[in-house]
């Protein structure tokens, strides 16, 4: 999946995260911070990187500001602002597919 | 070495505190000991005059010097103006290497953070450190290992001597020339001064701080002259609004509404629950919904409450004006409908930090609950809790009187969510221990509670009281289920405060926070 422009999911409210994915220069750059990065930082990272590499993003700088969502919402947060980043219409998202 | 409740206490830590392990909650019972005494100055002459002009002035007439230890209450709480107005004194006059005893510090205490930074302040004892001093000693800023201890110890602290405090300033809401000091019938009423008691009466040099100076005699006062050196008249000790501010309103949180059910469903249950029974609770929202719903049981079946005991707040005062409770005993004011109760209803009354929950005196009030109702930041399967650091490792929390009413009460419950955000509240291992397991007896949460295994009489209550059962261990195990199971929290390496125990012993340790690692 190509990135083409800035991708924005999610709040910060408790309990969400607010994914923003961006073009990127080569590989996935991301930048995470938590309220319990300590407790669930590595476990976090895993979860995000897996979700990108499942929709094909090979390329973007992706920011995940947490407010300590669960791997339910992480995983659907970077899934919409990757499908906004890559300006997917609602037809395009693999429902079923990719998207799970 | 390793505790009473399995932490590691190095040993150069003992050494640069001179604290011994935690060796269990009854571990000091019966042990003989000789009180600290101060060295005053007697006030012969009924000409000389204890006014004083400023801080300054009262710093100059007590001797005030580097490396001495002074000390403050925390009565007007976020309110509070005396212990920056005394601090900033002090840096403006060079002085270096203080010691501050306080009974708690807060936000309202954030400026101060410059002078630990250059040295002013290098020590520290206090129930606990919100806010940005909070930061500063988690940062390792502080100097000296930060002491933590609980309002009973802190009094057993200073009477045992292992503090000495040279400048005692106590803030008062009215003052006579004299020295007598009253909570009440100023423009910064903060209730009582339960925790000044022990600094006017153990302190070489006692300051009064007052922005309202009344005729003499302002009786019958909480702290006397005879203990008194100096009256001090400033333009204002604190912000009213933010001493004692609006009853909080009952809280609509479906969740807490949920727990306090519970609570309420498994106290009403117990053999303790009977007339007269003494019960202490706190102000957070499950805590204020448990007695509401305790209350309505009461009426039911006409059962008072003898007393209430500890900090206290507009519900209880209600319950009191109601006849339910017959003696409400009092060592903090939450709000405005408290202090004025304190003030004016007579089976409303003040004690002192030590007849509250001073482990070393010949027995404090908290040996006498029934029950209490606390709450946790973290509990864990031995039953352990921590309430002073977050889920970063960061100091943001103060012991209070949880130790203590939990060591002291026959029946100590601790209500918490299952989950904070997607930190697991009932977690493996608690980041610090600050009450130990063996002081804990039911754990509640949304989805049912716990009872500590030390405590099969309780578990007879439980069965019979329709809440879900369930062991610690299922508690954690459901709690991980939702949130995964946590990495232990990084730390640097240097320890930079200890948790002491009520008995004066290190029950844990708190070391420098650092920016989180990945794993490679």
């Amino acid at each position: 999946m190509e990135i083409k422009c800035t991708g924005v999911a999610g709040t910060m409210e408790s309990s969400d995260a607010m994914v923003t994915i961006e073009q990127g220069s080569g590989g996935i750059q991301l930048q995470l911070s938590s309220p319990v990065i300590h407790r669930f930082g590595n476990h976090m990272r895993s979860v995000i990187l897996e979700t990108l590499d499942r929709l094909g993003v090979k390329d973007a700088v992706v920011t995940v500001v947490d407010k300590g969502a669960l791997d339910c919402t992480l995983k659907a947060r970077v899934e919409g602002a990757a499908f906004r980043a890559a300006q997917c219409s609602e037809e395009q998202i693999p429902w079923g597919g990719a998207v799970r | 070495m390793i505790n009473a409740v399995g932490r590691d206490i190095p040993e150069e830590v003992m050494k640069a505190t001179g604290r011994d392990i935690f060796r269990g909650s009854l571990y000091h019972d019966n042990r003989e000991y000789t009180k600290a005494a101060p060295t005053v100055r007697a006030k012969i002459d009924p000409t000389r005059s204890k006014l004083v002009g400023s801080i300054r002035e009262a710093l100059n007439r007590c001797g005030a010097h580097d490396g001495m230890t002074i000390s403050f209450h925390h009565h007007f709480r976020e309110g509070d103006y005396v212990v920056n107005m005394v601090m900033e004194e002090i840096h403006n006059m060079g002085l270096r290497n203080i010691r501050i005893c306080a009974s708690s510090l807060g936000k309202a205490h954030d400026p101060i953070v410059p002078y630990i930074e250059d040295g002013t302040i290098t020590s520290i004892l206090s129930s606990g450190v919100r806010g940005k001093i909070g930061e500063a000693i988690s940062n390792g800023k502080l100097r000296d290992i930060a002491v933590m201890y609980s309002h009973g110890g802190r009094v057993r602290c200073i009477e045992e001597g292992r503090v000495h405090i040279d400048i005692a300033f106590i803030g008062a809401p009215t003052a006579d020339e004299c020295g007598n000091l009253r909570p009440n019938g100023g423009k910064s009423n903060c209730g009582v001064l339960s925790y000044a008691y022990a600094d006017a009466q153990y302190a070489d040099h006692v300051v009064a701080v007052t922005d309202c100076l009344v005729p003499f005699p302002n009786i019958p006062a909480s702290i006397s002259m005879v203990n008194v050196d100096y009256v001090c008249t400033v333009d204002a000790i604190g912000d009213p609004a933010k001493i004692a501010t609006g009853a909080a309103k009952p809280t609509t949180d479906q969740r807490k509404l949920l727990m306090a059910k519970y609570c309420t469903d498994f106290v009403v249950a117990t053999p303790y629950f009977k007339e007269g029974f003494i019960y202490q609770t706190g102000v957070g929202g499950a805590s204020i919904a448990s007695t509401i719903y305790l209350a309505e049981v009461m009426r039911q079946r006409n059962i008072r409450m003898g007393l209430g005991l500890g900090g206290i707040a507009t519900p209880m005062v209600r319950l009191l004006e109601e006849g339910l409770i017959g003696k409400l005993v009092d060592t903090q004011d939450f709000d405005l409908g408290a202090v004025e109760s304190v003030g004016s209803n007579p089976n409303h009354i003040e004690i002192t930090g030590s007849e509250y929950a001073n482990p070393m005196n010949k027995g404090a009030y908290v040996n006498q609950l029934d029950f209490v109702i606390l709450a946790a930041l973290e509990v864990d399967i031995h039953f352990n809790c921590n309430v002073i650091t977050d889920s970063t490792g960061l100091i943001t929390g103060a012991q209070g009187g949880h130790p203590d009413t939990a060591a002291g009460a026959k029946c100590t419950i601790v209500i918490t969510p299952l989950l904070q955000g997607r930190s697991p509240a009932v977690c493996a291992d608690v980041t610090t221990v600050t009450t130990p397991g063996e002081s804990v007896d039911v754990v509640v949460t949304e989805y049912g509670l716990a009872v500590n295994p030390l405590r099969p009489d309780l578990m007879e209550a439980a069965r019979s009281c329709g809440v879900p059962i369930y062991t610690i261990e299922e508690l954690k195990d459901m709690a991980y289920a939702i949130v995964g199971t946590p990495e232990p929290i990084q730390f640097g390496d240097r320890i930079v405060g200890i948790v002491e125990a009520r008995d004066g012993s290190i029950i844990d340790v708190v070391r420098q926070i650092k920016e989180f690692e990945f794993a490679d």
